[in-house]
């Protein structure tokens, strides 16, 4: 499968490391990405990276938040505006957060993992009837490395908006502690409650506990999870967890399916 | 297809080939090289290691020579068909800068057409095993599927099985039953070898009409049958596969992982020699001026330390970790992705592995004390 | 005048203790209020109370020379301040400043202390609901110690 081009149309820088770019097509556009979703990115003569989509409101831009990690992500993130990079696409299973029959919704985001919530939040505000209670509990490093903080103040008005650092700064007011803490104090109703969950595995895991403590079903909570890929379509072998290719069986998988899994070591 | 049987014999052979070749047909075939038995082009039927067996135990592969000329007295070498449909090094696409950014071009659609010469039974198997990993998902993998459209398959029934071979477990042979063009059983006599001829397709009776042949008597059918009959009884290894997909399940934790991670490598030597292993990479290059970059897949094995990298680390860096994934998706987690077990019982993993690490008898190990933690 | 054992009762920290208890403690409590800025308590004082938090929010912080005050961690509503005067020296470890008006119900240390002696088995209620906190504190430090959102342990989006 090879990559279609797409233009940087724009591009913002959100901290010292990561960066948000909005692709536009160069060929035809590829299908629609939902929520939940990713992009291998390919950065010409370097290599690709799967990148989950951070926007998704229709229309053929492709909005990627990249974190610079490695070679790849690191070209990415030094792109300018006009560079083309290459997409394949779309990967992977959806975050369902509509659809299902729960009222409320509990977003649980540490660090980067933001961004694939993202277009979850933008889903919410675009239909808020549709859903009951919706908190967004947001962990970071420290104050200056939370993402979208200008948007933050715009979606406290519509969702219960709960941003926890685990190192404060001088300047910083709010809640200090490990985005776990933010729960007890989220409004929902863990018999109607769909939660999603994205960040650092180990976050993952005990966010899911924390939600499983206050009453939240195991099939009620989805976590996306990450594994190497090369092709993203099943055929390399890289994703496997246990017989779950994370790249088609996931990324985003219902945690009663994966928790005995996540419970081994080097599975 | 129908039950007649036919028989040719050497010299009709070298007819098949030639015929094969004529039409269009890249003809591979096992021959001697470098005290191992290969699989090359085929110039004709002189080129077939006639009179040479082989003897197979854990770690150990030596050649000897026969009393007699047979043709296919030997089981299985190093290599198998995989190379050929699933090529180790192949080309996805280039792409050259240039107008919007750079411009993207794909090798062009011609594949190969091999006509392959002596496919054992647990070999046919595992092409069938790799055609449900490449062809049956959302995505299918074009360029192996018109490699293996276009291939001929001219299978041949063990007579000679080896020291590691456990196909009878696996049921996969050693009669190759279905999945060829034509099947060949050898009947050794004292002037030179005959073959009991079985046609599976259209095609290879085409083929089979294109060169000269004789009907089968009943007596050569006869010994045709006893030869895989014999076969049979002669496994160097089993395994029992008793709901071996929940017994590995159930073991992660066991202490036989560790044990077998002491012995083990990681050198991935299993990995190459298997006939149904599919892990790949990809590896991104451009040329000195950055002009133009290409990507390429290439044959990957589980067993490397990046295999797999995530951002920070390795999920597995232990050598058990790395084995147990192995033996976990070869024998258990294959079979809920894909249907059927990996293994198809050829051995080559254990006669090629230098330390002879014997999967059959990793399962052993781990059967006879179910339940056990401590990994 | 409020009604000490009311308030107590509504919060989380001492849910589920008998009123008999609870009468306890309001005997050792009083209530208070602090304007945002004004430290509660500072490192090194004597730890003689501790304070639950009914509005607003508290800075743990310690002073360390040429950063200033780094917070380690916040208070929230429900939440309690204070685990040092329970041990000998019976001092404060950190600096505990009130980042908003804060109102808090303060709890005497010594008093709480005599109760608890003169009547083990509440002394044993207590110790657990503290022990409680001590622990998700801990596990919270703990957490954050691994650094997972740094370039060791952190996902590639």
């Amino acid at each position: 499968m090879a990559p279609s081009r797409y233009r940087i149309g724009w591009r913002r820088r959100e901290t010292a490391d990561t960066v948000t770019v909005g692709l536009d097509p160069v060929d035809e556009a590829l299908a629609v990405f939902e929520p939940g979703q990713f992009a291998m990115l390919y950065a010409f003569g370097v290599g690709e990276v799967p990148i989950s989509v951070s926007a998704s409101r229709g229309g053929t831009q492709l909005v990627h938040t990249i974190r610079d990690v490695g070679a790849v992500s690191h070209a990415l993130c030094a792109a300018p505006e006009g560079e083309v990079l290459g997409v394949r696409g779309p990967f992977g299973t959806t975050w369902s957060a509509a659809g299902v029959d729960v009222s409320d919704l509990v977003l649980v985001a540490g660090g980067v993992g933001l961004a694939p919530l993202r277009p979850v939040v933008h889903q919410v505000l675009g239909d808020r009837h549709r859903f009951g209670r919706v908190s967004l509990l947001l962990g970071a490093r420290s104050p200056d490395l939370l993402l979208y903080t200008d948007e933050l103040v715009e979606w406290s008005k519509f969702v219960d908006v709960q941003v926890t650092v685990d190192h404060a700064t001088a300047s910083w007011s709010g809640n200090v502690g490990v985005v776990t803490e933010l729960l007890p104090r989220a409004r929902f109703d863990p018999a109607a409650t769909l939660a999603l969950v994205c960040g650092p595995e180990v976050m993952m895991r005990f966010a899911a506990r924390a939600l499983l403590a206050a009453g939240v079903a195991p099939g009620r909570i989805r976590v996306s999870l990450e594994r190497n890929m090369k092709c993203a379509y099943g055929h390399c072998g890289h994703c496997q967890l246990a017989h779950e290719f994370v790249c088609k069986d996931g990324a985003v998988f219902p945690y009663d399916r994966v928790r005995p899994l996540l419970e081994v070591k080097e599975l | 297809m129908t039950d007649r049987r036919h028989v040719i014999d050497r010299a009709e052979l070298g007819q098949l080939i030639e015929a094969l070749r004529g039409r269009g047909y890249t003809v591979v075939g096992p021959q001697v090289r470098d005290a191992a038995i290969v699989h090359d082009e085929l110039a004709g039927v002189g080129d077939l290691p006639a009179g040479w067996t082989d003897s197979q135990q854990g770690g150990s592969y030596r050649l000897s020579r026969r009393d007699d000329d047979a043709l296919f007295g030997f089981a299985v070498g190093p290599q198998s068909w995989k190379q050929f449909l699933f090529p180790v090094e192949s080309l996805l696409w280039r792409a050259r800068r240039g107008d919007n950014g750079f411009q993207v071009e794909t090798p062009s659609d011609e594949a190969a057409s091999y006509a392959f010469i002596g496919v054992r039974a647990c070999d046919l198997a595992a092409v069938g095993v790799q055609d449900r990993v490449f062809m049956s998902g959302t995505t299918n993998d074009s360029a192996y599927a018109q490699r293996r459209s276009n291939a001929f398959i001219v299978a041949v029934n063990c007579a000679s099985p080896a020291g590691t071979c456990f196909c009878v477990s696996m049921g996969t042979g050693p009669r190759a039953d279905d999945g060829f063009d034509l099947a060949l059983t050898e009947l050794i006599e004292d002037d030179g070898s005959v073959f009991v001829v079985e046609v599976g397709s259209e095609l290879g009776q085409e083929v089979l009409g294109s060169i000269e042949h004789r009907p089968s008597s009943d007596h050569e059918v006869q010994r045709a049958d006893a030869v895989s009959e014999a076969a049979a009884q002669q496994m160097g290894r089993a395994m029992d596969t008793t709901d071996i997909k929940e017994l590995l399940y159930r073991n992660r934790r066991h202490p036989q992982w560790d044990d077998v991670g002491d012995r083990c490598l990681t050198c991935g030597n299993c990995t190459m020699v298997c006939p149904t292993c599919f892990c790949s990479t990809v590896e991104d290059t451009s040329d000195l001026s950055g002009a133009v970059a290409e990507r390429h897949r290439i044959w990957d094995s589980c067993f490397t330390e990046d295999f797999s990298y995530v951002s920070g680390g390795s999920v597995r860096t232990s050598y058990p970790g790395r084995y147990r994934h192995w033996m976990t998706h070869k024998l258990g987690t294959w079979i809920d992705q894909f249907g059927t077990s990996g293994c198809v019982g050829c051995g080559r993993c254990i006669t090629w592995c230098p330390v002879g690490i014997d999967i059959t008898e990793e399962v052993r190990a781990i059967r006879a004390t179910d339940g056990q933690e401590g990994h | 005048m409020e009604d000490l054992a009311k308030l107590l009762q509504e919060l989380p920290f001492f849910a589920g203790m008998s009123s008999g208890d609870v009468d306890e403690v309001v005997s050792c409590a009083t209530t208070m209020s602090f304007p945002a800025g004004l430290h509660l308590f500072h490192e090194g004082e004597p730890a003689d109370r501790f304070y639950v938090v009914r509005e607003g929010r508290v800075a743990l912080e310690i002073y360390v020379p040429s950063k200033g005050a780094l917070s380690l961690d916040s208070v929230e509503p429900g939440e309690i301040v204070g685990l040092s005067w329970l041990f000998s020296p019976h001092r404060w470890q950190m600096d505990a400043r009130a980042v908003t008006d804060l109102r808090v119900v303060a709890i005497d240390g010594d008093c709480l202390r005599n109760k608890c002696d003169a009547n083990p088995r509440f002394g044993y209620d207590l110790m657990q609901r503290l022990s409680r906190v001590a622990q998700q504190r801990m596990h919270s430090a703990r957490l954050r110690l691994l650094d997972l959102y740094g370039r060791a342990g952190s996902d590639v989006r």
